[in-house]
């Protein structure tokens, strides 16, 4: 007689309380928001299911569609410079910090890391007073270079604000990618450089040739990472240039034109299914993003057992 | 035993004196007005006890960014206050429409105040009228006379004496007008809204915004804009960047000459400043014989429809009519104005100034409060954008009017014929 098998109780026992707390906390609050993006509110504060008219009139709308295209655009600007910027520095210190001729590494690492852990909302508040025309010290900086003709209010123009706060941000999550590039770096087997070394292959072709394709799959993970991040962004632009995202919304990303749109700003109250539908945009646009990571990048890499 | 009969008085005391009150009616006041606790409890309400000691007055301010929500909570469950503190225009205005404000028309008293004053708080077609007036907020110029002395600059009479002055103070090295563009809202308030009642005429520009005979891309309003285009060079350098507070501080430490205000500012800058302050009026362009101020209504006390203290309340509001209330509350809060047409003394000279100009000049309220932010886009949010764009030069006078007309155009009829 073949024994019955149990039914595996500490499975449930085990997955129970992440599948509740992640249920409660997340994916309810993600359906519920999806589906508050598809009703409409009447005059008698109840509300009417409107099918996908509300996003028709985001994407239509003169009054919706460019601040919704404006805040795609500046999302991307803000995506593209800690793509070119961030990750390719955080990739250079990590090598830095990986290579053994380098002295007090462990300080260094710690430093790099350090701002990372500060609050966003001292990270803002500081690099406002750095950048302020009137008490700041960006045109002294500028001076010992004998650029101070140069300095501009890096973040009261058009031009430079969305820049400069996209720095502010890479100067601050700048030691995430270090740290996992560095974590992946210290991890290839020193069998593997030394036999290139001993090929006659330099500390270029070593690294271009050995380790960088060995950490692929945290290139990825980091570029996504990022993209999730970015994407979500809210708060550093919240902290500097408020609700408004000034000047002229040049500033204004999707987490700021969904708060503005959600909560009201000033004197326009604010319109929780409009809100619910910018958010549901997000939610496309990131699961797009991630998508396009699994399907496109993640599953042509190769598996290398080291 | 005998230890305890002063205690046993006290409590006989308070038990008789609580009956007492409790037959004449007690008051609770709704108020955002936190920072008032101690002028209401010290100065306000002792004063109106004087005239009738059996109503016992309460003030229970809540924190202003909850004020809304909590009051409209407490109207639904019908636990508020008898007397409640007004916002201006549309928020109190749904309260009369839903019936928990009571209309004011017979209150005697309320031919104490003219149209303007009560503009925020009547009924579209000005019918009804449901909060008593109790303060406003006055535009103007505040300045440092240590540096117009040194300089050698007087008050300004027309709109080109101010830009020739304003060039005089920047060639002998001070920033002539203090004000950033970084949080917008100065732009449009201090900046748009101060000097334009001048150009479209107060109360006859306004009114035909809202009627739909004149629009924001003609005109008076778009004078104003180039009026405002003409402060560019006269901003401290960076101003693209410089936010309220940093303004604030650089013009109490005395570096530039000229403040766009709000009179609420007085009550700010007196314990910081070490200078003497003056302050002027939007001067009118040359060759008008009237100016206009902008004199915005900001506060009033209403009743609760459902409040069992009605004749009570009715007479607390019909004390605050009086001269005795504009006078007390005038002096408590430097810089906010009664809005009765009573004569009041105020013992702030500077506060005094922006007072007078009630007698010289015509008042109006910002153009774009009443009605015209009730759609989408919220006209007053597209002042606070063209206006800050006008000033960085990222945005022609000419274009700033028609961005705004078009956003009003796109939602409010009467702008659409």
């Amino acid at each position: 007689m073949k024994p019955t098998k149990r039914f595996p109780v500490h499975l449930v026992v085990f997955l129970a309380p992440a599948t509740l707390v992640y249920t409660v906390f997340m994916i309810y609050p993600l359906f519920d928001s999806l589906r508050l993006s598809m009703f409409t509110p009447l005059p008698d504060r109840t509300e009417t299911f409107a099918g996908l008219a509300n996003y028709v009139r985001l994407f239509t709308d003169a009054n919706w569609a460019p601040f919704l295209w404006n805040a795609i655009r500046n999302n991307f600007v803000f995506f593209a410079v800690h793509m070119l910027v961030q990750n390719p520095l955080g990739l250079l210190l990590a090598a830095l910090l990986s290579s053994h001729v380098v002295r007090f590494r462990a300080v260094f690492r710690t430093l790099l890391f350090l701002p990372t852990v500060l609050s966003i909302v001292l990270v803002g508040f500081i690099w406002r007073l750095i950048m302020s025309p009137i008490w700041g010290i960006s045109e002294d900086v500028l001076g010992l270079f004998g650029l101070a003709h140069l300095n501009q209010p890096w973040l009261g123009l058009e031009a430079t604000a969305l820049v400069t706060l996209s720095l502010i941000s890479v100067w601050q999550w700048v030691g995430i990618p270090m740290l996992l590039f560095l974590a992946a770096l210290v991890g290839i087997p020193d069998e593997l450089i030394e036999a290139a070394r001993v090929d006659g292959a330099n500390a270029w072709q070593v690294f271009w040739g050995i380790k960088f394709p060995l950490i692929l799959p945290t290139v990825g993970i980091v570029g996504v990472l990022t993209f999730v991040a970015n994407f979500n962004a809210f708060d550093l632009i919240y902290t500097t240039q408020r609700a408004l995202a000034g000047p002229n919304f040049s500033t204004d990303i999707l987490g700021t034109f969904f708060f503005r749109t959600f909560f009201g700003a000033q004197l326009q109250p604010g319109n929780p299914t409009m809100g619910a539908t910018v958010a549901g945009v997000m939610f496309l646009i990131i699961l797009g993003g991630v998508l396009v990571y699994l399907f496109a990048y993640q599953r042509r890499l190769q598996r290398i057992e080291l | 035993m005998g230890r305890f009969r002063p205690f046993l008085l006290m409590l006989a005391a308070l038990t008789i004196a609580g009956s007492g009150f409790a037959q004449s009616g007690s008051l609770t006041i709704e108020s955002w007005r936190n920072d008032d606790l101690g002028i209401w409890q010290d100065l306000i309400i002792p004063a109106f006890n004087a005239h009738y000691p059996d109503i016992e007055v309460t003030f229970s301010p809540t924190a202003p960014t909850e004020y809304n929500a909590v009051l409209n909570s407490r109207l639904e469950a019908n636990s508020a206050g008898d007397l409640i503190t007004c916002r201006p225009f549309d928020l109190s205005l749904d309260l009369f429409n839903q019936g928990y404000l009571a209309s004011l028309n017979d209150l005697p008293g309320m031919e104490n105040f003219s149209d303007v004053a009560r503009s925020a708080w009547v009924t579209d077609d000005g019918s009804d009228v449901f909060c008593v007036p109790m303060a406003s907020v006055i535009h103007g110029f505040i300045y440092n006379r240590d540096i117009f002395e040194e300089v050698g600059v007087d008050e300004p009479e027309t709109y080109a004496d101010f830009l020739s002055m304003l060039q005089v103070i920047k060639d002998a090295g001070y920033a002539p007008l203090v004000m950033g563009t970084t949080d917008q809202w100065e732009a449009a308030t201090m900046g748009y809204q101060n000097i334009g009642p001048n150009f479209w005429n107060g109360e006859e520009g306004r009114r035909g915004l809202i009627e739909g005979t004149i629009g924001y891309d003609e005109g008076g309003f778009v004078e104003a804009f180039e009026a405002l285009a003409a402060w560019r060079p006269f901003l401290p350098d960076g101003y693209q960047a410089m936010s309220y507070p940093d303004a604030q501080n650089f013009f109490t430490l005395g570096i530039g000459a000229i403040f766009p205000a709000g009179s609420w500012e007085i009550g700010v800058f007196r314990p910081l400043v070490d200078f003497e302050m003056g302050a002027f009026p939007p001067p009118p362009p040359a060759g008008q014989d009237t100016c206009y101020i902008s004199d915005h209504t900001d506060i009033a006390l209403g009743m609760n429809a459902n409040s069992d203290n009605q004749e009570e309340a009715r007479l607390f509001l019909e004390w605050m009519t009086t001269q005795e209330f504009a006078e007390l509350y005038a002096n408590a809060l430097p810089g906010f104005f009664p809005l009765a047409d009573h004569d009041v003394t105020l013992n702030d000279p500077l506060a005094q100034t922006f007072l007078n100009w009630r007698n010289e000049c015509e008042s109006t309220i910002r153009s774009a409060y009443q009605i015209l932010s009730r759609g989408t886009p919220n006209n007053e949010n597209d002042l606070w954008n063209v206006s800050a764009q006008v000033l960085n030069g990222t945005l022609t006078p000419e274009g700033a009017g028609a961005a705004v007309q078009r956003g009003l155009e796109s939602w409010y009829p009467p702008q659409q014929e």
